[in-house]
């Protein structure tokens, strides 16, 4: 019992935050930080309730155990004023609780009419990101610039999902066929990650999330970088033998990618099964449901991991294997690269 | 009254007569071999959801760990919860219900005998039936894109790396089933349909059980057994078959919703229909947060009886534990979104739920503190029993503290699906009712068996499973709030989550050895232990009247009750402090109490055996089979017999010979039946 | 000593228990019906929640309804109702024919209602097409009147064994007369739900705007 509370306790000083990317314990906004606020006065709290309790269960024991030629105890019934004391104390504890509760639940639910909105669209098993002022989609990476509010509207194509950036905010549901509301706001530049935390699927433990927050210069030149069109590549560059590979292989059924030359660009349409919006898909840090690549390893060792057999990555995924051979792999890595 | 009288011959069989032997077993209608039957049942699924735990464990142990596949993870917790909750905690609960509510009333039986047996087998039968899916189930991956030829073939029951692929098979979606992933859409195949149907089968018995304990607790009490003088064991199990009354419907009517989505089409929770997921969850936590006072109070119930006891004090503030009890449960039905603060509902509904939540605290705390007066000042007795009872306090005070956190609706959004709230209803429902049934089992053991359980070894299941269990849940408070979401296969190893889970899995592989030595403790007690007698205990209720082991018509001669605590106030009085003051002819009240219930005067009758609890439950599984493969002729036909097996019995039930015709002093009462029988001088 | 367990009542022959005074059965019942309640106030709240939800395809409940037609087989489903306490009454007087009579007419009433449910599906599905599948109002109001049904159908069932029981040369015994009471608590429960889903479903139900 007390060893419980000392191994957590403990764990606090044995583990540093920093090797704990998705820790609630390191606030970097400032809902997550009217979180941390609330909860840390309850727990100590509760802690001293704790205190109380396993007191008074070594004192009785150790005070009143049975020894040979011990009195036989005396048969009280019980104290009406003890229960009404016990009975009002702790309901004023939970009063005084009650009060900051139920303010920040209100406050901390509404998104700011002035802020920015990103649409959310979860699917099993990655995040979608539509900027509808910016006309941007992306995916895996949420790129905001720091020190902003964000309205996330968040959504589901298909089972229910999660949002959960612990160091923003906490998380929110995404609903197929509803709208949920989360606000977000990085007061620094940096990169925050998360995680999908409803039970969705096969791959639900592989559907990961990552928010960079940028500062607003640097934030204004991803805006224009996103919203240009990714350039075709050149014919006979090894770069249009992968852009080849991704045609003839027909990639383009379920993945969006626009070109300068607007004759090349495929766009899916809504109503049809989409994968990740591929345009700039070189900008993204992360990729596979924000999974790949694994700590230590380069993108493209873990492109060519993914594209080999993406279900033996990510089982369950819908994107099949497609029988690629090598060479296929390498070229069509080279192309992937270079969408910038 | 002489000779053999007519027997009215509506019957095919006569009614059963054995009393020993495997027969007496599958036709009894005596609460007590029910009570014994369902707990053997339960522990065995203890067992299974345990090594489903530690399955869990190992994967969970190293980061990136494909030592189960995807699917085969998801079937192991989903099987896991479901497990213990409707498979070990409510049946075990069931179990000291069956067993001890007659004799802690003063009764003979409870009001429906066989209606009893009925409970019993339909969640044998309820229990098979989802464990079946091991065998039959299938897991089929959500459909593929059109015109990419679908999934692989390698995912054919889990996806992915990894082993054990033939788990993959069973139900998948969670032990709460959420929609639309546990529906038709992406959870295809029959798995999630053995999961429905069988806790419709399950639910079925738990219904029918609650029905008979509200009537046996009303009606059935010995002379003089007032409300307010019952042991609280009593009180709460009253609470609990309320709780199980107004719960069970509704999950019932969920269950058939989500059965009528998968099987015939409807609509209700598929949202490209305009269906509404929320609704599931609403549906599901109006069953699942009564449920979860349904599994805890038996517990406390248990802990009521055993602190006083070994306290050698009465417990302190009755009225308060036992009204507190009924709060928790009427507060219970009104705090279930609190399952479903990040799901969407409005601010309002989220801080209505918050502060409902609060509330419940209230009552729990008072039952807490009540235990803490009940040993202050008393004189304390360090047995296995109070051991665990005292765990139970302590480890339920942490996990309802933690509970308190999440009643912060904010806090609850960075908390909730994250192996904080795994860590909060572990100690809750382990370091709470699983400790209490412990306390409960080594308490009872001698009314069961005549003998004692060994101390020593009890109390080294007591340190080993203590140490276990925090060493288990403690750390997953902190893995929770450090990132740690619920129902992942895999983590990251950047995410600094495996240090702890390693930790988390030591724990888990100490209680099961904790496990091991109660089950070696229990084999060797009930063969060699020491002889209990009467009264091994020294205790306060009316139970410990009967002899031990405890003979089948409970009591020679019902125990006419006088105040509460009726059977510690015939052995003492209380001194001018108010101190207990043993009788000073204790000794030949105790001898002259098991001499009188052990030598019965006069013939007592019981009710008779029946075959037909058996085949009515026997139907039940075999229509819940047909519905599932109702598109076929094979599931048709089986909806057919099973209706044919449950009706015919029905029919048999309602015309077996009942009464002895020619007895004046037939008894009205239900079960209460006269074998004709030469007549018998007593001895 | 077993010898005197399951022999014959020789001793006091109703033990002495404190009780309601309510018999065990009647009590059971009563207890069940409470359950009952949860049920179909479960079933009824969802009919509430999609029946009043706008946007979906296809036909709702409320815009094909035939009140009229309804109406009158609500009311003989009521009519069953006091057929029933007559038929109680009868046999707590004693009256074997007159219970003979009754029962069956309650039955029969029943048994008109249930046909009036089966051919008002029949009229949804096949002229207006409403299935269980077309949306989850239509679903939610099949499920609700659907389990309804099956109640009645129980309940016609359980009237029928009793008058096939009063049939016989010695009529109902006093026993089987508890039986009566029961059916009859249980066929009235049926019967005030019915009111509930006619005010709720069918009189006060509008098609969402």
């Amino acid at each position: 019992m007390l060893l419980g509370v000392a191994l957590v306790l403990g764990a606090c000083g044995f583990i540093g935050n920093e090797d704990a990317p998705l820790t609630t314990f390191e606030p970097a906004g400032p809902f997550a930080e009217r979180i941390d606020g609330l909860f840390w006065p309850v727990f100590w709290i509760a802690t001293v309730v704790f205190a109380l309790v396993m007191g008074a269960i070594f004192v009785a024991v150790v005070l009143y155990r049975d020894k040979d030629g011990a009195k036989e105890a005396r048969q009280l019934h019980g104290s009406p004023k003890l229960e009404i004391l016990w009975t009002v104390i702790p309901a004023l504890i939970l009063a005084g609780i009650a009060v900051p509760t139920t303010a920040a639940v209100f406050e901390l639910s509404e998104c700011d009419p002035e802020a920015m909105e990103i649409e959310v669209i979860g699917h099993q098993w990655w995040f979608e990101y539509h900027y509808p002022d910016a006309g941007i989609e992306t995916a895996n990476v949420m790129v905001i610039p720091a020190g902003t509010e964000i309205c996330a509207k968040m959504t589901s194509d298909d089972v229910l999902h999660n949002f959960w950036i612990p160091a923003l905010n906490g998380k929110r549901y995404l609903v197929p066929g509803q709208e949920t509301e989360l606000r977000l706001q990085a007061d620094q530049p940096g990169e925050y990650w998360g995680h999908c935390a409803e039970f969705c699927g096969l791959s639900h433990s592989l559907m990961r999330a990552r928010v960079v927050a940028l500062d607003s210069a640097d934030y204004q030149a991803w805006v224009t970088a996103q919203q240009a069109p990714t350039l075709l590549p050149a014919e006979g560059t090894p770069e249009y033998e992968g852009y080849q590979v991704y045609l003839n292989k027909q990639c383009t059924l379920c993945h969006t990618v626009r070109f300068d030359d607007d004759s090349a660009s495929n766009i899916v349409p809504a109503d049809a099964f989409n994968g990740p919006d591929l345009t700039h898909f070189a900008d993204r840090s992360t990729f596979a449901g924000a999974t790949l690549p694994e700590e230590g390893e380069s993108r493209t060792a873990a492109l060519k991991r993914w594209l080999e057999n993406p279900p033996e990555v990510k089982p369950g995924s819908f994107m099949p294997d497609l029988a690629l051979t090598e060479a296929e792999i390498d070229s069509l890595i080279i192309w992937l690269e270079s969408n910038t | 009254m002489t000779a053999t009288a007519e027997r009215p011959q509506t019957t095919i069989f006569s009614r059963p007569k054995s009393t020993t032997g495997f027969w007496s077993w599958v036709t009894t209608v005596d609460h007590k071999k029910i009570g014994i039957m369902y707990g053997y049942a339960a522990f065995a699924f203890f067992v299974l959801g345990g090594v489903e735990a530690l399955l869990l464990r190992i994967q969970l142990t190293q980061a990136n760990s494909e030592f189960l596949t995807a699917g085969a993870y998801n079937a192991l917790f989903t099987m896991h919860g479901t497990t213990m909750i409707f498979l070990f905690v409510m049946p075990v609960g069931a179990a000291f219900m069956n067993y001890l509510l007659p004799l802690l009333i003063g009764a003979r039986d409870v009001a429906f005998p066989r209606l009893n047996a009925l409970s019993w087998w339909i969640f044998f039968f309820g229990g098979i039936f989802l464990y079946s899916t091991f065998i039959f189930g299938t897991s089929v991956p959500p459909v593929g894109v059109d015109g990419l030829g679908g999934i692989d073939g390698n995912l054919a029951a889990g996806g992915g790396p990894g082993s054990f692929n033939f788990l993959a098979s069973s139900p998948d979606g969670g032990w709460f089933g959420y929609q639309p992933n546990a529906g038709p859409l992406y959870s295809p195949g029959t798995a999630m349909d053995y999961w429905a149907l069988g806790l419709q089968i399950l639910g079925l018995a738990s219904l029918i059980s609650s029905i008979n304990f509200i009537v046996t607790v009303f009606n059935m009490r010995a002379k003089g057994m007032r409300l307010l003088r019952m042991p609280v064991f009593a009180w709460m199990s009253t609470v609990v078959a309320f709780l199980l009354l107004f719960s069970l419907p509704i999950i019932a009517i969920a269950l058939f919703m989500v059965t009528a989505d998968r099987q015939f089409g409807a609509l209700f929770f598929a949202p490209t229909g305009g269906g509404d997921p929320i609704l599931w969850q609403h549906l599901f936590w109006l069953f699942g947060h009564p449920e979860v006072y349904i599994l805890i109070l038996p517990a406390m119930g248990i802990v009521s009886e055993v602190l006083p006891v070994f306290s050698r004090k009465p417990l302190f503030g009755y009225s308060a534990v036992v009204f507190a009890g009924a709060a928790i449960a009427f507060l219970g039905f009104g705090v279930w979104a609190h399952h479903m603060f990040a799901s969407g509902i409005t601010p309002v509904a989220q801080a209505a739920f918050g502060l409902a939540t609060m509330t419940i605290a209230i009552p729990t705390g008072i039952k807490i503190f009540n235990w803490l007066g009940t040993m202050w000042m008393g004189r304390i007795r360090l047995t296995t029993p109070l051991l665990f009872a005292i765990g139970f306090v302590a480890m339920f005070t942490i996990g309802g503290l933690s509970g308190v956190t999440h009643s912060i609706v904010p806090s609850d959004w960075q908390q909730t699906d994250t192996y904080y709230i795994v860590a909060h209803f572990h100690y809750v429902l382990f370091g709470g009712a699983v400790f209490g049934i412990f306390a409960g089992l080594y308490y009872w053991f001698p009314k069961l068996t005549g003998r004692v359980m060994s101390e020593k070894l009890g109390k080294t299941q007591f340190w080993l499973m203590i140490i276990g269990f925090n060493l288990t849940f403690a750390p997953m408070h902190w893995l929770g709030l450090q990132g740690m979401v619920r129902r992942t296969w895999k983590y990251a190893p950047e995410t600094g989550l495996e240090p702890w889970n390693v930790a988390v899995t030591i724990g888990a592989f100490i209680i099961a050895l904790a496990i091991a030595v109660f089950m070696f403790n229990w084999y060797t007690s009930k063969r060699r232990g020491r002889l209990s007698g009467l009264d091994p205990w020294d205790a306060r209720t009316v139970e410990w009247m009967s002899p031990n082991p405890t003979p089948e018509y409970n009591f020679a001669v019902p125990p006419v009750v006088e105040r509460l605590d009726h059977f510690w106030h015939l052995k003492y009085d209380e001194d001018e402090e108010g101190r207990a003051a043993a009788k000073p002819d204790m000794d030949q009240i105790l001898s002259d109490i098991e001499e009188e219930q052990l030598n019965p005067r006069a013939p007592i009758h019981l009710p008779n055996p029946s075959y037909f609890p058996f085949f009515v439950a026997l139907g039940i599984p075999v229509i819940f089979y047909g519905i599932i493969y109702h598109t076929t002729m094979w599931g048709k036909a089986l909806i057919v017999l099973g209706v044919l097996i449950t009706l015919s019995s029905l029919i048999g039930w309602s015309t077996e010979p009942l009464e002895e015709p020619h007895s004046e002093h037939a008894d009205p009462d239900e079960g209460y039946a006269h074998e004709p029988a030469e007549e018998v001088m007593p001895s | 000593m077993t010898d005197l367990v399951h022999g014959e009542a020789v001793d006091h022959g109703h033990p002495e228990h404190e009780s309601t005074e309510v018999d065990n059965r009647k009590l059971g019942m009563w207890v069940f019906l409470s359950s009952e309640f949860l049920f179909f106030g479960a079933l009824i709240s969802n009919y509430l929640i999609y029946s009043n939800r706008g946007g979906f395809e296809g036909v709702y409940p409320a815009a094909i309804y035939d009140i009229p037609f309804t109406s009158v087989s609500s009311f003989v489903l009521l009519m069953s109702s006091l057929t029933m306490v007559l038929a109680h009454n009868a046999l707590s007087r004693g009256d074997q024919n007159g219970t003979k009579t009754w029962l069956f007419a309650t039955a029969s009433l029943g048994a008109v209602f249930l046909g009036g449910q089966v051919f008002e599906f029949t009229e949804f599905i096949v002229e207006y097409d409403m299935a269980l599948t077309t949306n989850p109002a239509a679903s939610a109001f099949y499920v609700l009147t659907g389990f309804h049904g099956i109640h009645v159908a129980i309940g016609v069932i359980m009237l029928l064994s009793l008058w096939g029981l009063a049939r016989r040369k010695e009529g109902l015994s006093e026993k089987a007369g508890l039986n009566l009471e029961l059916v009859g608590l249980y066929w009235h429960f049926v019967d005030i739900i019915w009111i509930v889903i006619f005010t709720v479903v069918y009189l006060l139900s509008t098609v969402p705007s």
